[in-house]
């Protein structure tokens, strides 16, 4: 019993975004290499890493039809309740016209403001060079410091030439990836399973309070 | 159970002729609507309060006073009246006048308004509207309730000494009802007060509504006005009504297409799947809407929006012909089959009359079993 408790207790359920919208994409090879660190680092104290991978692509329709329609349908809708459910994010997005996709923006844009609060979160990017290398710190970092997320310290931005680098194994992109998981899987390791409120209403102030209310 | 309409009086294009209808014809046509409903035995017509292009109804008691001269039996209600950005006091002496201008045909939903430039025009911040709801409803409920007030608080001009003129008919205020989608604090009001709870739910998916409509009769519950299935529930709703399922469709799509809120968004299969927009034959909207109580339980009010997205007046007229001679006939029918006894009706003035009549006289033989005991006392 006490066992099953302590197992129950050492798993995390990460919940990887990918905004990529190729097939294979850029994207989507940065967030599987950051979940895998995040995994080994997590595994290394204990931890094991449950992964769910969303790819926006799929939701996309759903995404736009929630913005103009102001509700999640069915096949958003348990995409949402993953990503609020989850206990961290690997949220990776393309580089597009100077900023993150139009996409990675509006699936965050759909979501309740206060569904990230506290939620640790490694932050990734692809492009097809270096010279956009800043878009997480200027674009990324900012969304989720509006969404109290904790946004781990390393952002891993891959250029295509990281790819194909001479000393991209074992070389900066690797150390990068390796140094962000480390990075989340300590934050992870730091608190309990995240609790999720059954009860939708918990948090209603009751009329008495309100009228009181100066 | 009442079956009714209600409009946000927009002026929208036809997007199958591009027309747009001038302000005064949709006026007109507002009043043309209600008109019709009342003929076909519908039990409410409800207007919508804008103070924006491209809706017309700014100024709801106007057109509801107008509609109810030209009436005798339907109740003339609102979707919504804007509690936050009107000042209580002038919402209390407007109704009231209505109330008894209609022979006590007069009830009204409060709504906080999501237009933000609204509270600004009006003096207000949109960030207060949960806390002006809170606080001009409170204010309404004692204008309403008490000849002399006294009052101050945080949103308006303190009262001392003050009368709402004219009194209520009857010394029986307007029923109240509050409408919120997605603000629990609001259902939370309406069960406090044991006031009747609105949830307009035409763009949501009933899932949500059903968690809404059960906070509600919880806490109506909570704070002692009666069981929770004996609380006033209303619905929204949206239809498109042909005599084939397949004409229908045809002849709403480019509407759907091209509608205000929803247009250009979700396919009208996806909507219709997810919000109670039903798009086909009587019968479907018939099936559709008596399954509503299995989600809501048994409720008093449903409210239907028919003039929406630019339809032209001559269609509307026809879908109300549908709906009050084929679909809510029907409707009533299946809805009484295994109601409870004890849920009741949505209130009416005769309702609320007799319920303080009644109120007063137990009241009043407390009083005199109180006077003798008083007296035997001596």
């Amino acid at each position: 019993m006490v066992d099953g408790m302590r197992v129950s207790e050492d798993v995390r359920r990460v919940v990887v975004v990918s905004a990529g919208l190729g097939r294979p994409s850029s994207s989507r090879l940065l967030a599987d290499r950051l979940v895998s660190a995040v995994s080994g680092a997590a595994g290394a104290r204990g931890l094991s890493v449950e992964v769910e991978v969303v790819e926006l692509r799929d939701v996309a329709h759903d995404v736009m039809d929630a913005m103009l329609t102001g509700f999640a349908g069915p096949r958003l809708e348990p995409v949402v309740a993953a990503v609020e459910g989850a206990d961290a994010l690997v949220a990776v997005t393309p580089v597009f016209t100077a900023s993150s996709s139009g996409l990675f923006k509006s699936f965050f844009d759909v979501l309740d403001s206060k569904a990230l609060v506290g939620v640790p979160v490694l932050m990734g990017a692809t492009a097809g060079s270096a010279r956009h290398s800043l878009v997480l710190e200027h674009a990324v970092r900012p969304m989720f410091a509006y969404l109290r997320a904790v946004v781990v310290p390393t952002g891993v931005f891959a250029a295509s030439e990281d790819w194909g680098a001479a000393g991209s194994v074992g070389g900066d992109l690797a150390s990068r990836v390796e140094r962000a998981g480390e990075e989340l899987a300590a934050v992870l390791a730091q608190r309990g399973p995240r609790v999720r409120e059954v009860d939708p209403f918990a948090g209603l102030v009751s009329f008495e309070d309100q009228l009181g209310a100066r | 159970m009442q079956f009714g309409i209600f409009t946000v009086g927009d002026v929208t294009p036809d997007p199958t002729t591009g027309r747009t209808p001038t302000e005064h014809e949709r006026i007109k046509a507002t009043v043309q609507i209600a008109l019709k409903a009342e003929e076909v035995g519908l039990d409410v017509f409800a207007t919508g309060e804008h103070h924006n292009p491209p809706f017309v109804p700014s100024s709801p008691t106007t057109t509801l006073a107008y509609i109810g001269a030209r009436t005798s039996r339907i109740l003339l209600s609102t979707a919504t009246t804007l509690i936050t950005t009107n000042d209580p006091v002038k919402i209390a002496e407007d109704y009231a006048t209505l109330q008894h201008l209609t022979d006590g045909r007069t009830d009204l939903m409060m709504g906080r308004g999501n237009t933000g430039p609204v509270y600004p025009w009006f003096g207000k911040d949109i960030r207060q509207g949960v806390a002006l709801a809170v606080e001009n409803y409170a204010l309404l409920h004692r204008l309403w309730r008490e000849e002399v007030v006294d009052w101050e608080g945080r949103f308006r001009t303190p009262l001392q000494g003050f009368t709402a003129t004219p009194r209520p008919l009857d010394g029986v205020p307007p029923f109240v009802w509050h409408g919120s989608i997605r603000t629990p604090e609001i259902a939370e009001q309406a069960a406090y007060y044991g006031d009747g709870y609105f949830h307009n739910n035409i763009f949501w998916p009933l899932s949500h509504t059903r968690q809404m409509v059960a906070l509600y009769r919880q806490r109506f519950e909570h704070h002692g006005h009666g069981p929770a299935d004996q609380a006033i529930v209303g619905l929204g709703g949206q239809v498109f009504m042909r005599k084939s399922s397949q004409d229908a469709r045809r002849e709403f799509r480019p509407y759907f297409d091209n509608a205000p809120v929803y247009g250009h968004g979700p396919s009208m299969e996806d909507f219709t799947a997810q919000t109670p927009l039903t798009v086909g034959s009587p019968q479907e909207v018939i099936d559709r809407y008596a399954a509503m109580r299995d989600h809501v339980g048994d409720y008093q009010r449903q409210l239907f929006l028919m003039d929406h997205a630019g339809l032209p007046l001559k269609t509307v007229l026809e879908q109300l012909d549908i709906l009050g001679e084929e679909v809510v006939p029907v409707l009533r029918k299946e809805m009484a089959v295994g109601r409870p006894a004890h849920v009741p009706d949505a209130p009416t003035h005769a309702s609320l009359v007799a319920q303080a009549a009644s109120a007063a006289a137990e009241g009043s033989s407390d009083a005199a079993v109180g006077a003798a005991g008083a007296g035997g006392g001596r």
